[in-house]
């Protein structure tokens, strides 16, 4: 290694800056189209440059609600990331024991994954559904005025993690697979505690990656579609929003909007990432001395 | 103690196992139930009827030899899937085998690594939106090509069709072909590499009998992601196809719009055959836990 470039090194180099154009270009078409003009309209040329559509979007004239759907995707997406975390470190950690129903439950996390996201979407939609229809039949009563228990905090964040907890719990065996189990039993050996083991020593570890189970949590959720399609209630999220706004919104507006989601996106990730490498940093800082020789 | 240590592991799991539980496999019980239920207009009958499946296939046989409507859908649908599935695995496998044995320094890798990640952690609708002013009939693509003088009215086919279709999922999901694909080849001794290059192997022969073969999990995990979200899919080809395009996901959509639940569940039952088959013969070739 260490020898000249081969001319294919260049030729795959180009390739990988057009798929990194194709990646981000269109992307960045719809920012830079988000602050057209007030005449301007859905395509280049841009008609002068003004922050109309921004102020369309939040003054929420021409559009549905927006700053509601906003706010409902936000408490979702960041009840979804609280609950992924949590979930995933905790079964994470109980598949370093070998469990009887270790086997189901991956399984089950793969098939979840993989599912086509309409037909969990689906079932999740018609579970509710007999529910209703069960408890206005037969809940007496007790259930007087059911209308529903479809909504954002029951079924749909159902939904969502369907699709996030998969994630976490891959991240977890990939943390997993890479970490040294001495470390514990050297903690055990010492005198501590599970929890103590847990909180002093397995916890700082795995750090940096459980704020990236986070960001899969939270950024999965505030972009989901498919599985909250059917199974959502009757209030949408923004993703949702923005889909119906597709077919029926003739003006930059909901550029605007895409712009603003994305500025979400954005910047949950690099305060993710710049979290993660300021975690990374101190644990080399803190980290073993070892084979660095007396000192 | 062993009792014990057995059921903290529970408890940890216990949570996860109960979201699975409730969302995900009851709610697939109750579809494979409801789908051999009776229905009319506007409610499910629970009575055992086969008329959800017999309806999605309605003049299959009758029709011959002209192809029914379900028939012609799941074409379309795999026709769809197949090329995005070739595309995908083509693009990502490049883009992986760049970063895998091109990119040296790790810094670099995972920068890159990125690069081709944080799209993935963006709104996938938007991403779909954002091909509108490019090839739209006034957008850049048009402009291109008539200020080239290469056409003299704009092109129709752009958006809105099925190329605009293949083109976004193509653009949304080829990520799931290169996280997998680079996660195998990281994993390739490079010593290997080394040894076929003194053996007198070319460049060529190297790709084709060390590399592909060892590649090879991370290449059936990501057809596995591709084949199932595009076969599923409905908000793709919905949003880029016009609402014009019909694929097996749409069909259980408008089932469930029309609130004919045994019919878009029988719908699903289907999907989930299909998708299942596929799968199976795909994880025939590896294992998929030993991947990690």
């Amino acid at each position: 290694m260490g020898e000249k470039r081969s001319r294919s090194f260049y030729v795959l180099a180009a390739f990988f800056i057009a798929y990194v154009l194709f990646l981000y270009g269109p992307m960045f078409a719809i920012y830079i189209l988000s602050f057209q003009g007030p005449d301007g309209g859905l395509t280049f040329p841009m008609n002068g440059v003004s922050l109309t559509w921004f102020g369309k979007v939040f003054s929420g004239s021409g559009i549905v609600d927006i700053g509601a759907a906003f706010k409902r995707s936000l408490k979702l997406g960041l009840l979804v990331m609280v609950l992924t975390v949590v979930l995933s470190v905790a079964a994470g950690m109980a598949f370093r024991r070998s469990f009887s129903g270790a086997t189901v439950l991956f399984y089950t996390a793969i098939a979840s994954l993989i599912m086509p996201s309409i037909i969990t979407s689906l079932g999740i939609a018609l579970e509710f559904r007999l529910l209703d229809d069960f408890m206005i039949k037969h809940g007496g009563a007790w259930a007087e005025g059911w209308t529903t228990a479809m909504g954002l905090f029951t079924s749909g964040l159902g939904a969502h993690l369907t699709w996030t907890l998969p994630f976490g719990l891959l991240i977890m065996f990939a943390i997993f697979n890479r970490f040294d189990g001495r470390l514990e039993e050297a903690a055990r050996d010492l005198g501590a505690t599970p929890w103590q083991t847990f909180r002093h020593v397995v916890l700082p570890i795995i750090l940096p990656s459980v704020v990236g189970i986070g960001l899969f949590g939270f950024t999965l959720s505030w972009d989901e579609l498919a599985r909250s399609s059917q199974a959502i209630g009757s209030v949408n999220t923004l993703p949702l929003e923005l889909q119906g706004l597709t077919t029926t919104v003739t003006k930059p507006d909901i550029y605007a909007l895409g712009t603003l989601t994305s500025g979400v996106s954005f910047l949950v990730i690099f305060s993710a990432l710049i979290v993660i490498l300021v975690l990374q940093a101190r644990q080399r800082r803190h980290g073993s001395d070892a084979g660095k020789g007396m000192v | 103690m062993k009792q014990e240590r057995r059921s903290i592991a529970w408890l940890q799991a216990g949570p996860m196992m109960l979201v699975f539980a409730l969302f995900f496999l009851l709610p697939l019980a109750l579809v494979t139930i409801v789908s051999a239920w009776d229905y009319n207009e506007y409610e499910m009958i629970p009575a055992f009827s086969l008329r959800g499946y017999t309806d999605t296939f309605e003049g299959c046989i009758a029709g011959l030899p002209d192809l029914c409507t379900i028939l012609k859908t799941y074409l379309k649908t795999v026709k769809l899937c197949l090329l995005t599935w070739g595309l995908t695995l083509l693009i990502g496998f490049t883009v992986a085998y760049f970063l895998a044995f091109h990119v040296r320094s790790k810094t670099w890798q995972i920068v890159l690594s990125l690069l081709c990640t944080i799209p993935f952690w963006t709104s996938n609708v938007i991403r779909m939106i954002a091909w509108i002013p490019l090839l739209g009939r006034n957008g850049l693509v048009n402009r291109g090509l008539e200020g080239a003088g290469l056409i003299t009215q704009p092109v129709e086919w752009l958006l809105f069709s099925e190329f605009s279709v293949v083109l976004a999922l193509v653009h949304l999901f080829t990520f799931f072909m290169v996280v997998p694909i680079f996660n195998s080849m990281i994993r390739i001794d490079k010593r290997l590499i080394e040894a076929a290059y003194d053996a007198g192997a070319t460049g060529w022969q190297t790709l084709v009998n060390v590399i592909i073969p060892l590649a090879k999990p991370g290449i059936v995990i990501g057809s596995i992601f591709v084949v199932t979200i595009v076969m599923g899919d409905f908000v793709t080809i919905g949003v880029m196809g016009g609402q014009q395009i019909a694929s097996a996901g749409k069909i259980i959509e408008s089932r469930l719009s029309a609130l004919q639940f045994p019919a878009a569940a029988a719908n699903a039952v289907i999907l989930l055959g299909v998708t299942i088959l596929i799968i199976s013969s795909l994880t025939r070739i590896v294992d998929i836990r030993k991947e990690l």
